[in-house]
């Protein structure tokens, strides 16, 4: 399972190129290991980075589901039960006790970068 | 530690519970300042004993349970699992326990409840005799059904009854003994008891009253042999006692304090015993004379133990013994004085007996109040009655108009607004009207957030459509409208939405969000915009201004499956398959190494694709001449079909072809909900027509239209809509009522929900769609001859442009594999691995 410690000392990384994400969707990226779901908002045009596997379905999904926001805050809906991840910091809406990682984004010459 | 005050509680059951989420929870700080020690002498902390019963229906031990997870270890509540106490010292001021050790307290709580009475019958304690108080005893009498096939329960009162329910869902032979005359002595009257009986029978529990058990030995044919004082025998394989209980008062009795006549912790207006530093709460208690054999009035004595604990003023006043319940399915319901024990009380009752109701009440001399009520068959005036009852409210002039069948339109109920303040809307957790409204106030405008705020209908529940109504009630009055809002970034229904597209004729999300809308949208409002601009311009589903907005199966043109694979479903109109096409299945299936299953559709299933598989199979099949079966949409399914007139004996007309050219017509079309079809030869109805949204029956003189009905969660059958219809007006009426249907129908809402949500229901669809009573006919048909001419195979569209594929590599980065995803094999096929299974060699090593 994806559940490998948060690096040591973090720095950034390149992922794709800023093509490469779906625009109002998501991609998954394979760093080191981890599956990481990368989100294109392109109304705020802002890009996120989150865990990709779901705890509570026990499956490699929210690169798959819709995001959106609830009152104000950036939200993934895992495809699976529907479970909402804010997509800036990983904590789960229904759950306080359930939180994912979630990483730092940027783009630099044309290609996005995760702080990881 | 120090001088905080040691609380010591016995007993961890419903009420020992109720009390320590009391001083938990008590706002005057009471839990600061005490340390709590609580026994359980059962195996597990607190469950719900009055859902005791439905642990039989399929309820486990942890969803009963009461205990939030972690709330003894958070609230630092010392927990003596499985010790008993044994007794307690008055003078030191100590309990000891089984396991002996001593607890020091500064105040004891006594909630040790009751125990079953079981009558000193000769053989009552033979191994197949058993009691229903416990998990562990339901557990028992389950391992000792298994084994039985007839089953006997000695009492015939409410818990009687529902332990008799039990032993029927157990699949026994179920016969009910019971010493007194009629069912339900102290709840029900004769007349109510006959009803009573008479139904429960139906039910096929047998029935014996006026029975006096006199030997329990070893039978002939089964297990036990009972003999009664009338000289008839009864054999059976095992015996459930339920004639009553017992309050637990042992360890009370033998520390001196005192003890009722017929027993019982005796108490006072704060629940103290004769010893002011021991209270006594539940079923153990005796309070005026009285044991309360129910759970609120013992969550009252917790309540006035918290209070005094903190010094506060509270005093227990007795409680209502009004019960309602629903004993296998019959509504059985008993308020206030129902035998009519009060000097001069009037009866008025009410008799139905071929829908077997039983109505009777209890009225004042004056007729200005009413005193009881018993209720047998149909208890839907519970609520009111038990208003009028306990608030004093004065009857109407004619009282008995409270039970006689209400034939003309107007309401004889109690609406909310006529109560008064105090009265209780729920028992179980005492709260009243003035409670209800002071949240609603304060802003519980939803019934979620009014049962978190006022434990309102969070017991036995039967307060939550009184509760809801008093909401609905107060809403109106403070003129906030019930939210119909689609979600919070669109304040308009689906149906305001699905117009706003046809009039200002929106192409996008983003130009509703920008034009009508606010945020980012979400998971509710973009999936049904997406599906409103489907349905209305039929757009390539995944155009990229459309991706964003379906649902993950839409997105991918598949179904996600629990382990985050798809399954792939291509289209097989009508169920007609040909053996070449089978075999392509069968290949593709094989290649892939994919799960394959008929469903209940008829067409096939292929399962366990991974993301990247999905355009390399999909590509196969279409080459193949499939087309995208549309498993994954809110949009037509698939028209099942009988074999028809073509090949079958009895049919009348060729329901395969009709099945096929419906699929073909309606395949695109997507809607607020799926559609399904099917198409009989005839009217044996092999193709269950009767439970689609849209079912056509062959006749003699053309085609009977059925619509609105669904199998699922709620199974409806449909309605015949019009028969006799040649093909061409049979397709016109479709094509009406699903253009109509998918116009004003709301989202996620079957056509079935649709049609008996709809003012005039069938009648008035008729008058749309038969009469054109909106002269919208030809609107509604240009609008899916629109779809139809329109069609695409969405998986074609897609695998035809090569920049829609990147999207399906599972790694934007790598070529890698998800190795979270594993199989094992079962019955020859994959499926997706448990947690328990070995994982394959493979898998190991990665
Ligand atoms: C595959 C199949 C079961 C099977 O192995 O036979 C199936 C599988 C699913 N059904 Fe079904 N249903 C299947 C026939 C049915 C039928 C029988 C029928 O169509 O004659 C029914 C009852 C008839 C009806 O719908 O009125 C049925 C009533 C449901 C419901 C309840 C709908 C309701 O209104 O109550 C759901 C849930 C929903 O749609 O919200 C559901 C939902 C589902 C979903 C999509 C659940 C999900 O979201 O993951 C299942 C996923 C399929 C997959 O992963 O591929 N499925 N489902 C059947 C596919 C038929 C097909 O060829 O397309
Ligand atoms: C099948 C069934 C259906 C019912 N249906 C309804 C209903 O519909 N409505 C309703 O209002 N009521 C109903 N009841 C009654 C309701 O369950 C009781 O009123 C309620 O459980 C009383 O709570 P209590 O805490 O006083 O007793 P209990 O829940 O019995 O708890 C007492 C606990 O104390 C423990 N205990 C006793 N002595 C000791 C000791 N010395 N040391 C340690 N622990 C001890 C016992 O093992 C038990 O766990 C039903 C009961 C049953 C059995
Ligand atoms: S519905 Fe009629 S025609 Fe169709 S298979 Fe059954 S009997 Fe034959
Ligand atoms: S009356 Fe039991 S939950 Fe309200």
């Amino acid at each position: 399972m994806s559940s490998a410690m948060k690096n040591e000392s973090p720095q950034w990384v390149d992922v794709c190129s800023f093509k490469d994400l779906q625009p109002n969707s998501g991609v998954c990226a394979l760093i080191d290991g981890r599956q990481i779901a990368i989100f294109l908002m392109s109304k705020n045009e802002k890009i996120y980075a989150i865990d990709n596997f779901d705890p509570f379905g026990e499956a490699n999904v929210l690169s798959r589901g819709l995001i959106g926001d609830l009152k104000g805050e950036p939200v993934v809906a895992s495809p699976l039960y529907k479970q909402h991840f804010n997509l800036e910091t990983g904590q789960c809406l229904e759950d306080e006790a359930v939180k994912i990682e979630a990483y730092a984004t940027r783009i630099e010459s044309q290609k996005v970068q995760l702080f990881i | 530690m120090g001088n905080k005050t040691r609380i010591v509680v016995i007993g961890n059951g419903m009420v020992g519970h109720n009390f320590l989420m009391g001083v938990v929870e008590a706002e005057n700080g009471l839990s600061d300042n005490v340390e709590i020690t609580t026994f359980c002498e059962e195996s597990r902390p607190a469950y719900d004993r009055v859902q005791l019963s439905s642990y039989f229906s399929g309820k486990t031990a942890d969803d009963l349970s009461m205990v939030t997870p972690g709330f003894f270890e958070e609230n630092g509540i010392n927990l003596r699992l499985n010790d008993k106490a044994v007794s307690v010292d008055r003078k030191r001021k100590v309990v000891i326990s089984q396991k002996g050790d001593e607890i020091p307290y500064d105040k004891l709580v006594m909630a040790t409840g009751s125990y079953p009475f079981v009558p000193p019958v000769p053989g009552h304690d033979n191994d197949a005799c058993f009691v229903y108080r416990t998990i562990d005893d339901l557990e028992k009498i389950t391992a000792a059904g298994k084994k039985g096939k007839v089953g006997v329960v000695v009492g015939g009162g409410l818990l009687g009854l529902e332990a008799a329910k039990a032993l029927r869902d157990l699949g026994l032979e179920t016969n009910v003994v019971e010493f007194a005359p009629r069912l339900m002595a102290v709840q029900v009257d004769d007349g109510g008891g006959a009803m009573l009986r008479q139904k429960i029978e139906e039910l096929g529990v047998n029935v014996h009253l006026g029975k006096n058990t006199t030997n329990i030995g070893p039978g002939d044919q089964h297990q036990l042999k009972m003999s009664f004082a009338d000289g008839e025998e009864l054999e059976t394989d095992l015996i459930v006692f339920s004639a009553g209980i017992r309050p637990q008062d042992a360890i009370a009795a033998e520390c001196g304090l005192e003890i009722g006549q017929r027993g019982g912790i005796v108490i006072d207006n704060q629940c103290k015993t004769s010893d002011k530093d021991i209270y006594a709460i539940g079923e153990c208690a005796l309070w005026s004379g009285q044991i309360f054999g129910l759970v609120a009035p013992g969550y009252s004595m917790a309540r006035t133990v918290v209070s005094d604990l903190a010094g506060e003023d509270a005093t227990f006043t007795g409680a209502d013994m009004s019960t309602k319940l629903k004993l296998m399915g019959i509504d059985v319901a008993s308020i206030g004085d129902a035998h009519a024990r009060t000097p001069g009380a009037r009866i008025y009752t009410y008799q139905d007996g071929s829908d077997e109701i039983y109505k009777k009440i209890v009225v004042s001399e004056d007729k200005k109040l009413l005193l009881g009520a018993i209720l047998v068959g149909d208890a839907s005036g519970y609520g009111t009655l038990l208003q009028y009852c306990l608030n004093g409210i004065e009857l109407p002039e004619h009282p008995d108009s409270l039970i006689l069948p209400n034939r003309s339109d107007e309401s004889v109920g109690l609406g909310p607004d006529a109560l008064p303040e105090s009265a209780q809307i729920c028992s179980c957790h005492d709260v009243t009207k003035g409670d209800v409204c002071n949240a609603v106030e304060a802003g519980c405008t939803d019934l979620g957030s009014l049962k978190s705020e006022t434990k309102a209908a969070t017991g036995c529940g039967g307060c939550a459509a009184l509760l809801k109504s008093v909401l609905d009630c107060e809403l109106e009055k403070s003129g906030v409208e019930v939210n119909t809002d689609i979600c919070e970034h669109f304040p308009h229904t689906r149906q305001d939405l699905y117009n706003l597209v046809r009039v200002e004729e929106i192409k996008s999300f983003d130009e509703m969000l920008s034009k009508h809308g606010k945020g980012l949208g979400c998971e509710i409002c973009k999936p049904a915009i997406g599906s409103i601009l489907a349905t209305c311009w039929n757009d390539y589903v995944l155009k990229d201004e459309h991706l964003g907005l379906q649902d993950t199966n839409d997105t991918y043109l598949a179904n996600m499956q629990k382990n985050g694979t798809y399954s792939v479903v291509p289209r097989i109109t009508g169920g007609e398959i040909s053996p070449d096409m089978l075999i392509v299945l069968g290949k593709v299936a094989k290649k892939y190494d994919l799960y394959t299953k008929i469903t209940g559709g008829q067409r096939v299933d292929l399962f366990g694709a991974t993301v990247d598989q999905l355009p390399l199979i999909w590509q196969e099949l279409i080459d193949a001449g499939f087309e995208t079966g549309h498993a994954y949409g809110k949009s037509l399914r698939t028209v099942k079909s009988c074999v028809g007139s073509t090949w079958c004996r009895y049919g009348v007309d060729d329901s395969v072809g009709l099945a096929i050219e419906l699929e073909n017509r309606y395949k695109g079309l997507r809607s607020p909900h799926k559609i399904k079809f099917a198409v009989s030869g005839c009217t044996r109805e092999c193709a269950e027509a009767q439970s689609k949204d849209i079912g056509v029956i062959a006749t003699e003189k053309g085609w009977n239209l059925y619509v609105c009905g669904n199998g699922g969660m709620k199974p409806r059958h449909a309605d015949l809509f019009a028969t006799d219809l040649d093909k061409e007006t049979l397709i016109k009426y479709i094509d009406r009522v699903l253009t109509f249907y998918t116009r004003t129908a709301d989202r996620l809402q079957r056509t079935s929900v649709w049609m008996e949500n709809m003012e005039g229901g069938l009648d008035y669809l008729k008058s749309v769609i038969i009469d054109d009573k909106l002269g919208l006919s030809e609107e509604l048909e240009a609008q899916m001859q629109h779809v139809v001419d329109s069609y695409q195979c969405e998986w074609k569209t897609t695998l035809a442009d090569e920049s829609r594929l990147k999207r399906f590599n599972t790694f934007i980065n790598s070529d890698a594999t998800d190795e979270n995803i594993v199989f094992v094999k079962e019955r020859g096929q994959i499926r997706p691995a448990l947690k328990n299974d070995p994982r394959s060699e493979t898998a190991l090593a990665e």
